[in-house]
């Protein structure tokens, strides 16, 4: 039994590890200027806990192998209560190794959720609904336009979905969109609404994620590095459309991004 | 501390429904909250079942249900994780066996306040009758969650399930919480004023410490809820605006204003990480208590152990925000939470080095409760590892709400903790039906459980890095997904294989129950208190007298002693301290 649980656990660890290191299930790839190094700190604690994983599940596989009952062959046991020193030395390893990761991280986590949109980063307004995400750009005035939950009717879609006032001068050149067309190596600053419940704006292959909340708007920025469609998906139960709640971004070169932009202020006319 | 002489031993009772159903005594009351948890089990068991069906055959017609809609998904997935944490998780470990045994082993009669004791199951009970009735009115089961986010929980058209269904989801968990405030009182109180002569707080049963520090937290956790509740039975009924800011719901403008979603994040989070801990904490005893038994050693490091649960707990009230996130909720505040959360991997890290020290030149036997105690530790260690990861808000980015998140909890805070109340259930059940479990039964149910187990949830981890949602009903609508819908093929596979093999341990139960091998007194040639009476313990526990006790409770392989334990009570000069 003690052979079998050995094998057992072993095996366990090794198929893990294994497809970790393997990977045919991975991150996607990072297409965003915070990629690379959230990339990095999750590929180093991976490692760091991918090795007590293996030393852990090992020692107790082999533990209860080795020191299994064998009736009048066995040791007599080591009658010990414990060891102070020891405590004291994993104790202190292991608070270093979690805090040193912490702080290791926490780098990141300032340079993209404490300082601001660059004054240059184009503005980009995203709305959350059931089941749906909506993209409004301020166009040429660079202002949004007013909002009002009053005006929102959600199944006559965009503009009317997230309330627009079209009596406010600055909502005249307003564009609103379904799909998110981000020029590239630009930074975007992004506000985040939701109308109804909470919404999670997800995507992946940018490394991003953050909710849209009801009352508030959210303030956060991303630099798409790479011209490509990247996929959207909602991260927080919205209700019963929660799966198909999905959006499109396209980033595109500045030009064509400055051309898409001009065609739909020209729509608009 | 040696207070048994003021405890007045209630007499005991007479009828079968003073003795079965409305009874005072810790041990019937132990045996019900048992059977609950069984029975919610079983029913939160079959929800995954339907769910992890649905997910990979949206179109089967299942018997007695029909076809499952994406909201009925949501349902099941709220119910799932509803009954599980509360009818499970909370109930079995601590109402179950922490108010059969915490008395037996502390040398008590019975609980400090046995009307208290029954009135709390009772009100548990009702808690979950007022669960399942959400299933049978209109709309059905609530769809928003165990953790209910509002607005969608606050608002009765969000969504199918949002309106009676809500409403009695909402109503259950309160009583809830009023029932696990009852319990708390009275297993704080017996535990501090009802030890028998002797015992000392550091003689105390490792099981006892951990119920112990349970208690403290359902104390100060359960009371946060249960306001919590209210105020959003009061958004949802009485047009407050304690969670809802102004929103349009389908196109309707709703009457409130100011309100915040945040808010009720906060409330229910800080009940809901201490709850992390009211799972896991007694299995954690359990799996010392086990551990030291069947290695024949003391446990390593005893008030190590004790410290790190007092660690765990006293942080596990301060790191709710690592919930939060991706919320909105100030970034700044993410750091104070990460490192704190990082913290609370120090004491874990204590308790698995001490486990494995506890089995390091031991004599182990494998029996069954053995088996679960060492498939504890495995899935402690490698639910606990995936921890640093969500703990860090940098890779929170990437992993929040994913399927890493669902493997995570459920490998630690739900099989790791199963496995304690299986090896709880295999150890102690000689002691409270008299007859032992059938092994070869035991032995074939740990198997598929701990190798099916780890196939259900270990995938989840890359599920998650691939990033793949949770609470997603279909993987069709996303493109990216589709690749991953080979793997969770075989996750819904190793489910109905594992949820196929706990037939063996109801069998196994029901079985040994009435044709099990007659138990001995003390078949585990064990040392604490429960194992110096009779088997199954008379209504008084001792019969008549009152244990004093001597020693500490692991002392096994005691150099120069006349067998290889000394058990607690035995006379003071026994050659062990």
């Amino acid at each position: 039994m003690g052979l079998a649980l050995l094998a057992v656990i072993w095996l366990i660890t090794f198929v893990s590890t294994y497809f970790f290191i393997w990977h045919p299930w991975w991150l996607p790839a990072g297409v965003s200027a915070a990629a690379a190094a959230i990339d990095r700190q999750f590929n180093f604690t991976y490692i760091a806990m991918g090795i007590v994983f293996v030393a852990a599940q090992c020692a107790l596989g082999l533990f209860v192998w080795q020191y299994r009952d064998r009736g009048s062959a066995s040791k007599p046991v080591d009658y010990s209560h414990g060891n102070t020193t020891l405590e004291i030395a994993w104790t202190l390893l292991t608070a270093v190794l979690f805090v040193g990761l912490n702080l290791m991280g926490s780098q990141i986590w300032a340079a993209e959720r404490f300082e601001p949109a660059s004054a240059s980063a184009l503005p980009v307004e995203v709305t959350g609904m059931q089941f749906a995400w909506y993209f409004r750009y301020a166009g040429p005035d660079g202002k949004f336009g007013n909002t009002s939950p009053k005006l929102m009717d959600p199944s006559s879609g965009s503009e009317a979905a997230i309330g627009l006032d079209t009596g406010d001068p600055a909502a005249k050149d307003d564009v609103v969109t379904g799909t998110m067309f981000l020029p590239v190596n630009r930074q975007v600053d992004l506000t985040l609404r939701a109308v109804d419940v909470i919404h999670s704006l997800f995507i992946p292959n940018m490394r991003f994620k953050q909710d849209a909340v009801p009352g508030l708007a959210i303030h956060m920025h991303i630099t798409p590095t790479q011209i490509g469609d990247y996929e959207i998906a909602c991260a927080e139960l919205c209700g019963l459309g929660h799966y198909k709640m999905h959006g499109m971004v396209k980033v595109v070169s500045q030009e064509d991004f400055d051309k898409w932009l001009a065609a739909r202020e020209a729509e608009k006319q | 501390m040696a207070t048994s002489e003021v405890v007045h031993a209630h007499a005991a009772p007479q009828g079968f429904i003073r003795k079965y159903i409305f009874s005072l005594d810790h041990k019937v009351i132990g045996l019900q909250y048992f059977f609950l948890a069984l029975t919610a089990v079983w029913v939160g068991m079959i929800l995954s079942l339907l769910m992890r069906i649905h997910l990979i055959w949206p179109g089967a017609n299942i018997p007695l249900i029909g076809h499952i809609q994406p909201e009925t998904y949501l349902s099941l997935l709220t119910m799932h994780g509803t009954i599980m944490v509360f009818f499970v998780l909370t109930t079995a470990p601590q109402g179950g066996f922490g108010n059969y045994f915490l008395p037996i082993q502390i040398g008590a009669p019975d609980m400090a306040f046995p009307v208290l004791n029954m009135l709390s199951f009772w009100t548990t009970f009702v808690a979950f009758v007022v669960m399942l009735a959400a299933f049978f009115v209109t709309g059905g089961a609530p769809l928003h969650g165990w953790t209910g986010y509002p607005p969608l929980s606050a608002i009765q058209s969000s969504g199918p399930g949002e309106g009676l269904g809500a409403d009695l989801w909402i109503t259950s968990i309160a009583i809830f919480c009023a029932a696990s405030l009852m319990g708390a009182l009275n297993f704080i109180t017996t535990t501090l004023d009802l030890r028998a002569k002797g015992m000392t707080l550091f003689r105390m049963p490792l099981t006892v410490w951990s119920w112990f520090i349970t208690a403290i937290l359902g104390l100060l956790a359960f009371g946060v809820l249960l306001s919590a509740g209210i105020l959003l039975l009061m958004d949802r009924n009485l047009g407050t605006s304690f969670f809802l800011p102004t929103i349009v719901v389908n196109g309707q403008l709703m009457g409130h204003k100011g309100g915040s979603p945040l808010l009720w994040q906060h409330l229910f989070w800080f009940f809901g990480h201490p709850e992390v801990y009211i799972a896991i904490l007694p299995g954690m005893g359990v799996a010392s208590q086990v551990l030291s038994t069947f290695s024949r050693k003391p446990i390593f490091g005893y008030r190590a152990m004790v410290y790190a649960m007092l660690a765990i707990g006293f942080l596990g009230f301060m790191v709710w925000g690592h919930h939060m996130f991706m919320s909105g909720m100030s970034p700044y505040s993410a750091f104070a939470f990460s490192l704190l959360t990082m913290g609370i991997g120090v004491p874990s890290a204590i308790k698995t080095f001490n486990w494995l020290g506890t089995i390091h030149k031991g004599r182990v036997r494998f029996y069954t409760p053995m088996l679960f105690a060492v498939g504890f530790v495995s899935l402690f260690v490698s639910g606990g590892l995936s921890g640093p990861f969500l703990a860090q808000p940098t890779l929170d980015i990437p992993l929040h709400d994913t399927a890493f998140v669902v493997g995570h909890f459920h490998l630690i805070m739900g099989v790791a903790a199963i496995f304690g109340i299986f090896a709880a259930t295999y150890y102690w059940f000689p002691k409270m039906f008299g007859r032992m479990m059938n092994e070869n039964m035991g032995k074939i149910h740990f198997w598929f459980t701990f190798i099916g187990t780890y196939c259900i949830f270990m995938p989840m981890h890359y599920l998650g890095m691939a990033g793949q949602p949770r609470r997603y009903s279909q993987f069709t609508e996303v493109a990216y997904l589709h690749h991953l819908i080979p793997l969770n093929r075989f996750l819904t596979y190793a489910a109905i294989v594992t949820i196929s093999a706990q037939l063996v341990f109801v069998i196994n139960l029901f079985w040994s129950m009435f044709k099990g091998q007659k138990a001995t007194d003390n078949p585990w040639e064990a040392t604490t208190l429960e194992w110096t009476t009779a088997t199954p313990p008379p209504h008084d526990n001792f019969g008549g007298h009152t244990p004093v006790v001597n020693h500490g409770p692991y002392e096994y392989g005691v150099p120069g002693a006349a067998r290889d334990f000394v058990m607690q009570t035995d006379p003071a000069g026994s050659p062990a301290h």
